[in-house]
């Protein structure tokens, strides 16, 4: 099956069942995509399908064909929500950040806190209290705003 | 510039960010087999049978007979086997281990296990077999009582709370010589290493390599000792690597939680308020095995007076046997369970008296020179008063606690403190060693304090740069690896900046005297390597008698003020909290954005305990053991914090700073019970979900009368000796 991968197009030949989260990790080998809870509550997994952020541990393989599929790896590392992330200790143990940085992605350009609230609401995180999580964000747009 | 009290760059790099950083599930070796445990279903009995109901070709399989040295998880008492060989104590008891190359065919393999029933005990309270028991004593309880113009007494209960680490457990153990390397997700190398020395007889190599880890809060103290034998087992019997991570169901299952408590007060009050006697009586549920459940009494049990002077104080404590899985470590180690009942009985005590909760509080706050429950004389850095002044003017608590009468709103607060380290002698028994040396790019720390996410690598080489005197970024920290790192105790009990914190900058101290104002890496390059280990001392004045539990209980505590508001729904008596306000002194904040980290993320963590958090247990099992069904704190469940940090500085810690992870969790469930309290709602427990507040509110009375009610509540403390 052909889908298109962090921009590039790729074939995989895996069993169609196969949980897009297990895909990434052991035949794309992208283990930036982490699993927390294999059951689409914590979010840790998330991962870009068309734009959109889904739990690639709720995705059967098959259904992302002819798709385009993010993941964390598909930012590189120089995105300016990465380093935000890092500085604001929006990260603490991580293991959530990569899912978090994608659907925080996916909120567009200068997300009001209620539609960051909302929008993060899908990914648990258990060390910050989410604060610094909306610091960080919030100080993209400023630093977006200086420039 | 100076490094301390700035908010510096992580040592973390950008990994955790861009997916980069690898756990212990993202490791890959070749040839690796998957690792299961076959666990017991029963709560309590024998196990008399064991079949093999599958093809084990390919399989790697492991019983107790499998083990080397002592079927045994060490740790405090010998007491926990690594795999049962008869005696099954609790649910999700390990029997067999199982490996295969293939996960599919593993979790097909179906094995058979056969029991004898016994009948289990789940009700710590109805439990014959006592783990431990603690009594502390000060002045005499009767003639306190005898001066009181006002008893009030009362039941308060905590339930299990699990820790919800996003990152499960998991390790994975490779052969290494005669014995193994375990890489893992752990907070106390040192307890696995020498766990797995114990179960393979001593003789065999053995080397722990802790992995990035995905949260631990506790959760990662002691139960990476069980998996990490249980992977190398399997991976000395298959000569393979085995990778051994559970998913979430099975870590919910089988992992410990927070001990589950029931505390008892019954305090004599003179009509101003003055508190003459506190009588407290603290049972916690310890589950199946000893693990750490007599540190967590002791801790909880030293805390149970909470933050207040009292003459006359009698606390009794037992930690009960029961047939669920062993409760243990968690994030504020029994404060939090016992200072929930002394908080919330605060309130009812300002409740009976008809007093301002404030002012009850202020009148009995410990000051410097007062003496604790354990008869511990607190010195300038007590700062009880002060955090409560602070938390009531910053959050408007007077001027709410007005306008919010006869709303949908209700504030609440909460006066707590936490010590700093391990308990009375522990620091000097466990003697903790950490070494700074010289490389050819600057310092390089070695401490085997782990990394969980709080902090620790920055934070550590803030000091080490400070106390030497060279830029932050010139210092490195070792990789957490058992054959590099000196033992620096557990990564535990708010001890990692304080305790070793404090003996980096000594040994820091001690090569900035052998560099003779060098710069290290020149010194490096012109006459070698020079390394500095030291050894914790702990401050010379410190007593402390573990028989009679007088003295010193920690170097020191850090106090903090929560105040709690919430909205509640007057037809579904669903508690949401809108903001806390956390007052938090810690001595001094090494790195600003991550001590407010710790307690932002603390103070969620208490919000679940207080209102979400809910452990069912059907026959000794978690039944609701998924994310699913017991939810933690998302976005939208988490309040507004406003954060306020004190620095009251402890001259015996590294630049004045005290412990920090543990405080933050222990205020924000009594003061949101508190805040649903000023409805006029009896609450005495937490999680204070719906079902709870709705029965509280069935049951509850205008306050006149619950007046008289509160005097007789509850079963008299002497019935339960």
């Amino acid at each position: 099956m052909n889908l298109t991968l962090n921009g590039a197009p790729v074939s995989v030949d895996a069993h169609p069942l196969k949980r897009l989260l297990d895909v990434l990790r052991e035949e794309c080998g992208l283990t930036g995509t982490k699993e927390g809870c294999g059951e689409g509550e914590c979010g840790a997994c998330t991962v870009l399908l068309d734009d959109q952020p889904v739990c690639a541990c709720l995705i059967p393989w098959a259904q992302c064909e002819d798709r385009s599929v993010i993941t964390i790896e598909g930012l590189g590392d120089a995105h300016p929500l990465q380093q935000a992330f890092m500085d604001e200790v929006g990260a603490q143990c991580g293991i959530c950040t990569p899912g978090m940085v994608l659907t925080a992605l996916s909120l567009g350009p200068n997300p009001s806190m209620e539609r960051t609230k909302e929008g993060l609401a899908g990914n648990l995180c258990r060390c910050t209290g989410y604060e610094a999580i909306y610091r960080a964000i919030q100080s993209v747009q400023a630093h977006k705003a200086k420039r | 510039m100076h490094a301390v009290g700035t908010s510096v760059k992580r040592k973390d790099g950008i990994g955790k960010a861009t997916g980069q950083t690898k756990y212990a599930d993202d490791l890959q070796f070749a040839g690796m087999l998957y690792g299961r445990t076959v666990r017991a279903t029963i709560p309590c009995g024998r196990l008399v049978g064991v079949r093999h109901d599958f093809d084990t070709t390919g399989f790697t399989i492991c019983d107790h007979r499998d083990i080397p040295g002592r079927n045994l998880v060490s740790l405090i008492v010998d007491d926990q086997p690594c795999l049962v060989e008869r005696d099954i104590r609790h649910v999700a008891e390990p029997v067999v281990l199982l490996a295969h190359e293939d996960r599919d065919a593993l979790l097909a393999a179906n094995v058979l296990l056969e029991y004898e029933e016994q009948a289990p005990v789940f009700d710590p309270t109805a439990s014959q077999h006592v783990l431990k028991e603690l009594l502390i004593e000060k002045g005499n309880l009767d003639r306190g009582f005898a001066s009181a113009d006002v008893i009030v007494e009362g039941t308060y209960r905590t339930g299990h709370q699990e820790h919800v680490y996003i990152e499960t457990n998991g390790v994975v153990a490779v052969p290494e010589g005669d014995g193994v390397v375990v890489y893992g997700s752990i907070q106390c190398p040192f307890y696995v290493d020498r766990a797995l020395r114990v179960m393979l007889g001593g003789q065999r190599h053995v080397r722990v390599v802790q992995t990035e880890t995905g949260g631990g809060f506790g959760g990662k103290e002691e139960y990476p000792s069980m998996l990490a034998c249980h992977a190398a087992l399997l991976a000395i019997k298959s000569n393979r690597p085995v990778k051994i991570i559970y998913d979430r169901v099975e870590d919910m299952l089988a992992t410990t939680k927070r001990h589950p408590s029931i505390i008892r007060h019954r305090t004599g009050v003179k009509s101003d308020g003055r508190i003459t006697a506190m009588d407290v009586d603290v049972v916690i549920d310890g589950g199946a095995y000893v693990t750490l459940s007599p540190v967590v009494l002791s801790r909880g049990g030293i805390h149970a007076a909470g933050p207040y002077r009292c003459a006359n104080t009698r606390i009794r404590g037992r930690a009960m046997f029961t047939n669920t899985p062993p409760n243990g470590a968690f994030r504020g180690f029994g404060a939090p369970q016992t200072q929930f009942a002394m908080e919330v009985h605060m309130q009812r005590i300002a409740e009976t008296l008809q007093m301002d909760p404030v002012k009850l509080r202020e009148r009995n706050a410990l000051r410097p020179g007062d003496l604790t429950a354990t008869g511990q004389k607190l010195r300038d850095d007590c700062s009880a008063l002060q955090v409560l002044k602070e938390a009531v003017k910053r959050s408007g608590y007077r001027r709410k606690s007005k306008k919010y009468a006869g709303t949908n709103r209700g504030i609440g607060v909460a006066l707590f403190f936490h010590g700093s380290g391990f308990t009375g002698s522990g620091e000097l028994k466990l003697g903790s060693r950490a070494a700074v040396e010289c490389t050819e790019s600057g310092v390089r720390l070695l401490v085997s304090s782990t990394e969980i996410g709080q902090g620790t690598r920055t934070m550590h080489a803030q000091i080490v740069a400070d106390a030497l005197g060279i830029p932050y970024e010139q210092v490195e920290v070792a990789p957490v690896d058992t054959s590099i790192v000196p033992d620096s105790g557990p990564t535990v009990a708010s001890r990692t900046c304080m305790v070793v914190g404090k003996i980096l900058e000594r040994a820091s101290h001690e090569l900035k005297e052998k560099l003779n104002g060098m710069a290290p890496a020149e010194y490096f390059r012109l006459r070698g390597a020079v390394r500095v280990d030291k050894q914790h001392v702990p401050p010379e004045w410190l007593r402390w008698d573990e028989e009679r539990y007088r003295g010193d209980a920690y170097a020191t505590y850090a106090w903090a003020c929560d105040v709690a508001e919430v909205e509640m729904d007057r037809d579904t008596f669903e508690v949401r909290p809108i903001r806390i306000t956390a007052v938090q002194d810690i001595g001094k904040a090494i790195h600003p954005a991550l001590a407010t980290g710790q307690v932002e993320g603390g103070t969620a963590q208490g919000v679940g305990f207080a209102l979400i958090e809910q452990v069912v247990m059907k026959n000794g099992a978690m039944v609701n053991a998924q994310l699913t069904n017991y939810t933690i704190p998302t976005t939208l469940d988490t309040p507004a914090m406003d954060v306020v940090l004190l620095e009251n500085p402890f001259p015996e810690g590294p630049f004045g700073a005290k412990g920090l992870g543990e405080l933050p969790i222990d205020g924000p469930a009594p003061a949101i019970v508190n805040a649903i309290r000023s409805f006029g709602i009896d609450v005495r427990e937490v999680p204070a979900t719906p079902e709870v507040v709705m029965l509280a509110a069935q049951g509850s009375r205008p306050a006149v009368e619950r007046h008289v009610d509160v005097l007789t509540y509850g079963a008299p403390v002497s019935a339960s000796a």
